[in-house]
């Protein structure tokens, strides 16, 4: 118990909390599907729902698929910047 | 609704078929920057989704993933945000010209017409610059230097030499004053391909490295900012026609985006030289799948003599297993280096 206490830092609950928004934004797009390709076809200003839900998507599951890869220990390789970079 | 007949009911399968090649796709594109969409559309249309459908729902999974890479991988220090945005203007027009192109040649010629110059300009940029690509890659091998930094080719020397008051633009990746109009060009016909073949970054990447000498770490890394920029335009394009389905560009999404850290993360543990021999080998694979599509579109137009339909759906299917190997083998390249970056930087006194 101790040990999964242990495990549980602020950067795993906030990837696990992240995980769960993510799931959640899924069965919602899922469960609306036939309302949000109606609304996303609708003509006019529809055509920023499929944008905006790509954002959303994107910053949501973009932040947890990082912090599930960084959870699992597959982190990046801490290094200089190029040479050529800084002036 | 009219458009609402456009979108197929999904299955688990078709689902699952999708996030898959969605995770693959993302980890070449976080490695290469480029090359991970091929698939995607081919893959859709043979799960019934129209042509343009597909087309449109790749386009709107490709600009949040370039996002996501493009974020990951200027963490690590290697994007140049201000190339990646210079180009992608003038790839963003590449993309409208080279959708107009391909609407003409299918009024002209029809779909057969328009399949035929997709497979002649895959296959032609794919020999040319593939090849070349990987030459590169395997000179640097065999020259046994593969740690060393990369050297500015004689081009990008010639380039960088040439200045033209009222265009000159500093680009720190590279610590040098280059015009513009020569960077237009480069995103121009980035944007055609990616209109074309759906992959601009077959011309992006290596047209950054060879002609400004931008180190290929940073030439892939600031390709998904380009990536970005015409994703971006291309799914505005497409949503207005009301052609984005987005539950398919959210699933390939899913996938895409575990795929896009490992392959951004990849980068840091390898030496620059893979990039280049994971873009070639990936190139030059493709060009051969598309090699066994061409007598079909050439017997279709009557150009060559007609071939028998069991002949036609065999020829496909290999064209696009082919494609599916190609990014199967990027992926394994991309592991195989991940892998062993890893266990040397472990052995490594700290």
């Amino acid at each position: 118990m101790s040990t999964i206490t242990s495990r549980l830092t602020p950067q795993t609950l906030r990837t696990l909390a992240l995980g769960a928004l993510s799931l959640a934004l899924y069965i919602l797009l899922f469960s609306y599907e036939a309302e949000v390709l109606a609304a996303s076809t609708g003509g006019g200003w529809a055509f920023v729902v499929p944008i905006v839900i790509a954002f959303v998507f994107s910053f949501v599951h973009g932040a947890f698929t990082s912090g599930f890869w960084d959870m699992l220990g597959l982190k990046a390789k801490t290094r200089k910047e190029p040479k050529r970079w800084s002036k | 609704m009219e458009q609402m007949t456009q979108f197929i009911a999904l299955d688990l399968a078709g689902m699952a078929g999708l996030f898959m090649v969605g995770f693959v796709g993302g980890m070449v594109s976080g490695f290469i920057g480029s090359g991970g969409a091929f698939v995607l559309t081919p893959a859709m249309m043979s799960m019934g989704v129209p042509g343009i459908v597909a087309v449109a729902s790749n386009m709107c999974h490709k600009f949040p993933k370039a996002l996501v890479g493009a974020y990951k991988r200027a963490k690590f220090g290697q994007v140049d945000v201000k190339l990646g945005l210079i180009m992608g203007c003038s790839a963003e027009a590449g993309v409208l010209v080279g959708a107009q192109v391909q609407q003409n040649i299918k009024q002209a010629f029809g779909d057969v017409g328009s399949n035929l110059y997709v497979s002649v300009v895959f296959v032609v940029t794919l020999a040319i610059v593939g090849t070349y690509v990987l030459k590169d890659a395997i000179r640097i091998y065999r020259s046994g230097n593969t740690k060393a930094e990369e050297t500015v080719g004689p081009l990008a020397m010639k380039v960088r030499s040439i200045n033209i008051p009222g265009t000159m633009v500093y680009f720190k990746s590279i610590d040098a004053k280059v015009s513009f109009l020569i960077t237009l060009p480069m995103g121009f016909a980035t944007g055609l391909l990616a209109a074309t073949i759906a992959v601009g970054g077959f011309i992006g990447v290596p047209s950054m490295m060879y002609v400004l000498g931008v180190p290929s770490l940073i030439a892939s890394a600031t390709e998904l900012v380009i990536a970005f920029v015409m994703g971006l335009g291309g799914t505005v394009k497409f949503a207005l026609g009301g052609f984005v389905d987005v539950r398919l560009a959210m699933i390939i999404l899913a996938g895409s985006l575990f795929g896009i850290q490992v392959g951004a993360i990849g980068t840091t543990y390898v030496r620059p030289y893979m990039i280049k021999l994971v873009m070639g080998m990936i190139m030059v694979t493709v060009l051969f799948s598309r090699l066994f599509v061409i007598p079909v579109y050439m017997a279709q137009l009557g150009m060559i003599e007609a071939i028998a339909e069991p002949t036609i759906a065999l020829l496909k299917t290999i064209s696009f297993w082919i494609m599916v190997f190609a990014l199967v083998l990027g992926a394994v390249i991309i592991l195989k280096a991940l892998w062993s970056g890893m266990r040397e930087a472990a052995a490594q006194p700290a």
